[in-house]
């Protein structure tokens, strides 16, 4: 079985949930003998790292293709496009611009031509979609391959045309929609993208019945041609125990951990916050991570006068997550609208209970967790205080929870994923 | 010859209300919820079951005899919510022919916490059977068939029964049948009975299992199991939820018509009758002496005390509420010490149960939380603010914060070590 995978991110290059669920499924893929190319987009040049090894040593026009050491079966190609996760159309805009004159500058001294790489980016997101099909068209026609992958929209265009050149079956992945991102207030362009690709797939693969949901009732998609594949989580490597020593302390951490963008809810968690230091003193808030609202939730920290006990960190990756985790006494994720959601699985895998909202794809596979609908914030307050107050709720939601966790197994999902590719080879 | 002893058990517990550590109020209970659940049971369960029982028992004009154990927190709601069914109870006493069994009145576990609290409780139901059915109790069973040798003798020592009920469990009896009369080790005439869990578990969980390889199950089908007893034992204990009825089993799946035909079967045979729990004790020497010294209950396959106790918030919100005992008696507070008594009903804490949690099954019976964990937390709001009723805010509240923070302090060290 060969896949023909188109991504957005890959670790170490990530800055959210996508990046970590394509790792995944993909080094699960590659355990199965699935044969993958990833295709993804980067804006830098130099990929080179010492755990991955070009096979094209010359940087091609379009694409650099590597293979990292702990994979077999798959292959990258890093597509030179300025196309980055979770970024607006605004944002496209300015980074296109700094790109540029960065670019100016550079070549200018070099003496080059100075429009002549810059070129290689176009000046508007829609198009720059669209170059990134021609070039992902272009490294498919050297390939052979089975079916085609593609996860979230800006994806969509390129597979789409790539599975109409090779005649191969085209499977979406949906791990977030235009809904879950921006509320109501949805980008056309995105939105027509997503909607584009929803309807020229053969199959599409969602993360959770709650996205299912939403690609069925926004998108007009029949219900048959979606399937639900949860994502896993990876195995910690059992480092959780090695604890450096030495965190005394008095306060009690309640940890929010993620972009704080309006999906994520970070104006819930602060209501919830005020509640709770309404009765509790000595907890700490934590908000770790970075996004549109952080100033908006500062500004929100300080109006309900609960600044003294809320923490911003910014975003925090690696070595100072671990060690965030080892200091929570609770994990919140207060999502308005969240597919998935890897976040919680990981904080139970470092063994911190998490209280999640009910509008996640994760509550639909997680039982030893506190549930709450995000917008109830006196319940989340409750619930908050419960943990930090009776410690035998905290053991027993840790307890199975890890245990839960151990089972939610990315081999399990790439099996379903491999299943769904028989299916559509048998069907064509 | 077979005895088919028929006993029926009949409760409720009083529900919480969801009551957050915002709240302050020392309204605990949800009547709304409670209300509508007993009088959802009392028209698809208690009415139709006693009058086909009463039905049964003039037809058969004495020769059909079954015995009750009601809980007083069921009759506390019955009283106010469905009161008919309390007048269909007390028609049934009139007959003769139904034996009502002693527990505790509040359906509790308190005799493995408080042997006070126990017998009070049990005296408390002793007497209401008398002043609403006129009847004295002398048969005694555990809340959950809940039993070990110290019980037996407990209710050897208070000297108003004859004969005490518990699980036919296959670990305690080995070789032998609980078709049976025996004695509880240690016990000079205090008689046992030991439930037939597989035929109870015939009628009361598989009874519309189509996956079963008896189904469906006729009356003369279990006359013929019973039959087939003749010869080895002198009684078959039928004990189980009277919630089978009409609400485990719903009415159409057949369950009250095979009841309606049951007597006739079963007399067809001539050696074959019906008891009570107090006639076969009287009836039928012991045959042997049972040695129980640890606790079992009638509860999953694993016959334990698990599904109440069985995890780190069981165990610590049962601890604290009986921790409340002695504050609880010194405040002489009418409605305090019921609002504590009715938080001991064992239901509580089947309700903060995660061993069956990812299956569901019978422990989500008119279960009114979504999760284990809501119902612990609900539990400890509760019992916080009890502690302030008590008066001992400052008290207990620092003492127990204190606690934990060296608690927390020693598991965070543990870890870290």
């Amino acid at each position: 079985m060969r896949v023909f995978m188109l991504g957005w991110e890959f670790p170490p290059f990530i800055s959210g949930g996508l990046g970590t669920a394509c790792y995944g499924l993909t080094k699960a893929l590659d355990k199965l003998g699935v044969k993958v190319t990833f295709v993804l987009p980067r804006m830098v040049d130099d990929m080179a790292g010492t755990h991955v090894k070009l096979l094209s040593p010359e940087h091609s026009r379009v694409a650099t293709i590597f293979q990292y050491d702990n994979f077999e079966n798959v292959e990258f190609c890093a597509v030179k496009a300025a196309l980055s996760p979770y970024s607006s159309v605004d944002q496209y805009n300015k980074q296109i611009e700094s790109y540029i004159l960065e670019k100016q500058k550079n070549t200018t001294i070099g003496g080059n031509a100075p429009m002549a790489s810059a070129g290689q980016y176009c000046g508007d997101m829609w198009s720059e979609v669209h170059r990134y099909a021609a070039i992902a068209c272009e490294l498919a026609s050297e390939q052979d391959f089975d079916v085609v992958h593609a996860h979230d929209w800006m994806t969509y265009p390129a597979a789409v045309a790539v599975a109409k050149m090779k005649r191969a079956p085209l499977i979406v992945h949906i791990h977030s929609t235009e809904f879950d991102r921006s509320g109501e207030n949805v980008n056309q362009m995105i939105y027509d993208f997503e909607r584009q690709g929803f309807h020229a797939a053969d199959k599409i693969i969602s993360v959770s019945h709650f996205t299912r949901n939403i690609i069925i009732s926004r998108y007009g998609v029949a219900g048959e041609k979606i399937e639900v594949v949860h994502n896993g989580v990876e195995k910690c490597n059992g480092n959780a125990l090695l604890q450096e020593a030495g965190i005394e302390k008095d306060e009690k951490i309640v940890l929010f951990l993620g972009r704080i963008t309006m999906q994520k809810g970070p104006e819930y968690f602060l209501q919830a916050a005020k509640r709770v230091l309404d009765v509790e003193e000595d907890v700490k808030f934590v908000m770790a991570g970075s996004g549109d609202m952080m100033h908006r939730a500062v500004e929100l920290a300080a109006h309900l006068g609960i600044g003294r006990n809320v923490v911003f960190t910014g975003f925090l990756r690696g070595e100072q997550v671990r060690k965030i985790y080892r200091m929570a006494d609770l994990y919140v994720m207060p999502s308005v609208s969240e597919p998935f959601g890897i976040a919680p699985l990981e904080a139970l895998n470092h063994d911190v209970p998490v209280l999640i909202s009910k509008q996640s794809g994760v509550s639909e596979v997680l039982t030893h967790a506190l549930k709450v609908d995000f917008w109830d914030i006196d319940e989340m307050a409750n619930k908050i205080i419960a943990v930090l107050r009776y410690p035998p709720l905290s053991t027993t939601l840790k307890n199975y929870g890890n245990y839960e966790v151990r089972k939610l197994r990315w081999e399990d999902s790439a099996s379903k994923c491999a299943r769904i590719y028989q299916e559509m080879l048998v069907g064509v | 010859m077979a005895s088919v002893v028929f006993y029926f058990q009949v409760h409720q517990p009083v529900r919480l209300r969801h009551y957050t550590v915002f709240d302050k109020s020392n309204r605990y209970f949800d009547d709304h919820k409670n209300a509508s659940i007993c009088r959802k049971v009392a028209n698809k369960c208690y009415l139709p079951a006693n009058r086909l029982i009463l039905d049964l028992i003039r037809k058969y004009d004495g020769r059909f005899k079954v015995a009750y154990s009601v809980t007083g927190t069921l009759l506390e709601q019955l009283e106010h919510f469905s009161p008919e069914v309390l007048s269909t109870f007390h028609a049934l006493a009139q007959t003769g022919c139904v034996e009502f069994l002693a527990e505790t009145y509040y359906h509790s576990l308190s005799f493995i916490y408080s042997r006070d609290e126990f017998v009070q409780q049990v005296e408390k139901h002793c007497r209401t059977m008398e002043k609403l059915f006129n009847y004295k109790p002398k048969v005694f069973r555990n809340t959950e068939l809940i039993f070990n040798n110290e019980l037996a003798h407990q209710i050897e020592s208070m000297g108003r029964f004859n004969a005490i009920l518990c699980e036919g469990a296959d670990h305690i009896l080995g070789y032998r049948s609980p078709n049976y009369v025996y004695k509880p080790k240690g016990c000079e005439k205090l008689k046992l009975l030991m439930k037939n869990y597989a035929l109870s578990d015939d009628i009361a969980f598989r009874f519309s299992n189509r996956g079963w390889a008896e189904w469906p199950l006729t009356s003369e089908k279990f006359a013929h199991w019973v039959n087939q007893v003749n010869g080895n034992g002198y009684v078959v204990n039928l004990f189980m939820d009277y919630e089978t009825f009409g609400e485990h089993q719903w009415a159409d799946t057949g369950i009250f018509d095979f009841m309606r035909h049951l007597p006739e079967q079963i007399l067809n045979h001539p050696d074959n009758s019906f008891m009570t729990p107090s006639e076969a004790a009287a009836n039928f020497d012991a045959v042997g002496e049972i040695d129980i010294p640890h606790l079992i209950s009638w509860a999953d396959t694993e016959r334990d005390l698990s599904a109440w106790l069985g995890n780190a918030m069981q165990s610590n919100a049962i601890h604290e509420l009986y921790r409340l005992e002695k504050k609880i008696r010194s405040m002489d507070d009418k409605k305090l010490m019921d609002d504590w008594r009715k938080l001991q009903t064992s239901d509580h804490f089947y309700y903060m149960c995660t061993k069956y949690f990812a299956d569901g099954d019978v422990h989500k019976y008119f279960n009114p939380y979504d999760s284990p964990y809501d119902s612990y937390i609900n539990f400890m709001n509760v019992l916080n603010n009890m502690h302030i009723r008590c008066g001992d805010k400052v008290d207990v509240e620092g003492e127990r914060i204190e606690g934990l923070k060296s608690k927390v302090k020693a598991t965070k060290s543990e870890t870290l070590c």
